[in-house]
């Protein structure tokens, strides 16, 4: 049935057009950010980018510092691929799947220094912030990876620290007006090899039939902080910059929704 | 010492508002939010859809599934670690007892029908939230239903009977009782009943009825967000 499906997507993709209309490196729309899309997190939003719409929320919480790292701050990012999301998604530990998105999520935003983990320091090999970020998709409909990235931002942006009582023991009750020391703005295009097309913002159906994904991080001077090839087909060095060239561009496009 | 006026000012029967909303995720088969004051429960139903693994078919009938989860970032502390836990699998099986009593899946043998309820952000009060938008969801994705189920947690605070506590009535220093409840509204009967605290036999009664009552109201918000996803707009009502 995919081979199917394959044939008429590519038919038309040389023809210039997809399955919903779009043109092939068009977003589906609206793509839209909502900041405050839960008032327990210490920051969050929600993103919709077409049909597909996720909410994510930022924890921040008190812990030892990494014994090598002693004056600097965590980080970790989790994706649910929540059932509620997609019929094809099961209850479960996290897929590899679910894994590969907060990965490359993580490497978005580690890699482009996007939050100073010095200033996330309180003291030194004792005591630092760790910023937890979990991304909840609520209708999964293709390119999880780009609206993944764009909320773990969006949310971060919108991220306040909770009030640190005596002892540095977190008072959730209570927001301060100090928000994160965010130095970067990362934001993540996947690029899809079809063919011999190159297409941005697959839809589930498109997910099915790529031969190949670049996901291509850069911030907002236009540097690469994170790529990662997805698929088990191979690229030529002349297809990469290609797609590096698109999601270049497609980030910044992209950066303005927020 | 009597609990003369609420922490947030209400009336001691009064819920905090209440927004219902069905067709809010466009993968599912039937999908509902529910918020009451700042609880956020979104549901999902997929299904009736084929059952694996196949030891655990009903041949005689389709069966209920639910999933109660807090996203990770919802709660009031510290971040909730991903995956079910105690709580959430108690809570999701007295949300399916409290859904079975109105559903019929006799038609539907060897199938599944799957609810899954997820909370963005809590404040009390969540497993009556998640079952009031499990039912409105049941209904949108076309299951057979008797009725549609409604639930709210009343409690008592130093002897005096409330509906819909918060967070920080829960968690109030006095003698306080909280009791979920969820009732089927055309007919009266308790589908849902837990209690934890400190309460009398007759103020238990009290907080029944005045269950029941608000259950009506809450029953009126879940019928009317369902018409409006099926009025055709320009429609006469």
């Amino acid at each position: 049935m995919n081979a199917e499906l394959r044939n008429h997507i590519i038919e038309l993709l040389d023809k210039g057009t997809r399955l919903d209309g779009r043109s092939l490196l068009d977003y589906r729309k609206p793509v839209k950010v909502e900041y405050d899309a839960s008032n327990s997190a210490e920051g969050s939003a929600r993103i919709t980018i077409g049909d597909t719409e996720l909410i994510v929320g930022i924890k921040m919480e008190v812990s030892t510092p990494y014994p090598d790292t002693p004056d600097q701050g965590g980080l970790m990012v989790n994706t649910e691929l929540l059932p509620l999301s997609n019929p094809e998604f099961e209850s479960g530990p996290p897929s590899i799947e679910a894994i590969e998105l907060s990965r490359v999520v993580d490497r978005g935003i580690r890699e482009s220094k996007a939050i100073d983990m010095k200033k996330l320091c309180l003291i030194e090999g004792e005591k630092a912030w760790t910023v937890i970020i979990d991304i909840c998709p609520i209708n999964a409909a293709g390119n999880l990876f780009d609206a993944s990235a764009l909320g773990a931002l969006a949310a971060l942006k919108n991220a306040k620290f909770p009030k640190l009582g005596e002892g540095e023991v977190v008072d959730y009750s209570e927001k301060t007006d100090e928000a994160l020391p965010l130095a970067k703005m990362p934001v993540s295009v996947t690029v899809c090899k079809i063919g011999s097309h190159f297409i941005i913002d697959p839809t589930t159906e498109e997910e099915k039939v790529i031969d190949a994904r670049l996901t291509v991080a850069t911030d907002e001077k236009n540097q690469l902080c994170a790529l990662q090839k997805g698929g088990d087909y191979p690229l030529t060095i002349d297809d990469i910059s290609k797609m590096l060239d698109i999601g270049v561009e497609k980030c910044n496009e992209l950066r303005k929704a927020l | 010492m009597t609990y003369t006026k609420r922490l947030d000012k209400r009336k001691f029967d009064e819920t905090r508002p209440i927004e219902a909303k069905v067709g809010v995720i466009k993968n599912a088969d039937g999908s509902a939010r529910f918020k009451i004051g700042n609880t956020v429960a979104l549901a999902a139903v997929y299904g009736p859809r084929e059952l694996y693994p196949r030891f655990m078919q009903n041949p005689e009938k389709g069966i209920l599934r639910v999933n109660y989860n807090m996203m990770p970032f919802s709660g009031h502390g510290n971040r909730v670690r991903p995956g079910p836990n105690r709580r959430s699998k108690e809570i999701a099986m007295v949300t399916k007892n409290a859904l079975l009593p109105v559903v019929d899946l006799s038609e539907f043998p060897n199938a599944v029908v799957d609810v899954f309820i997820e909370l963005p952000q809590t404040d009390a009060g969540t497993r009556c939230a998640g079952i009031c938008a499990a039912a409105m969801a049941l209904a949108d994705a076309g299951i057979i239903m008797k009725d549609l189920v409604s639930s709210v947690a009343v409690g008592c605070i130093d002897g005096t009977v409330v509906a819909d506590l918060n967070y920080d009535e829960e968690a109030f220093e006095g003698i306080v009782a909280d009791i979920p409840v969820a009732v089927l509204p055309n007919t009266g009967e308790v589908v849902l009943l837990q209690m934890d605290g400190e309460m009398s036999k007759d103020n238990m009664v009290k907080a029944l009825e005045l269950a029941k009552k608000v259950c009506a109201d809450i029953y009126e918000i879940q019928k009317k967000a369902l018409k409006e996803k099926y009025t055709v707009k320009g429609d006469k009502k």
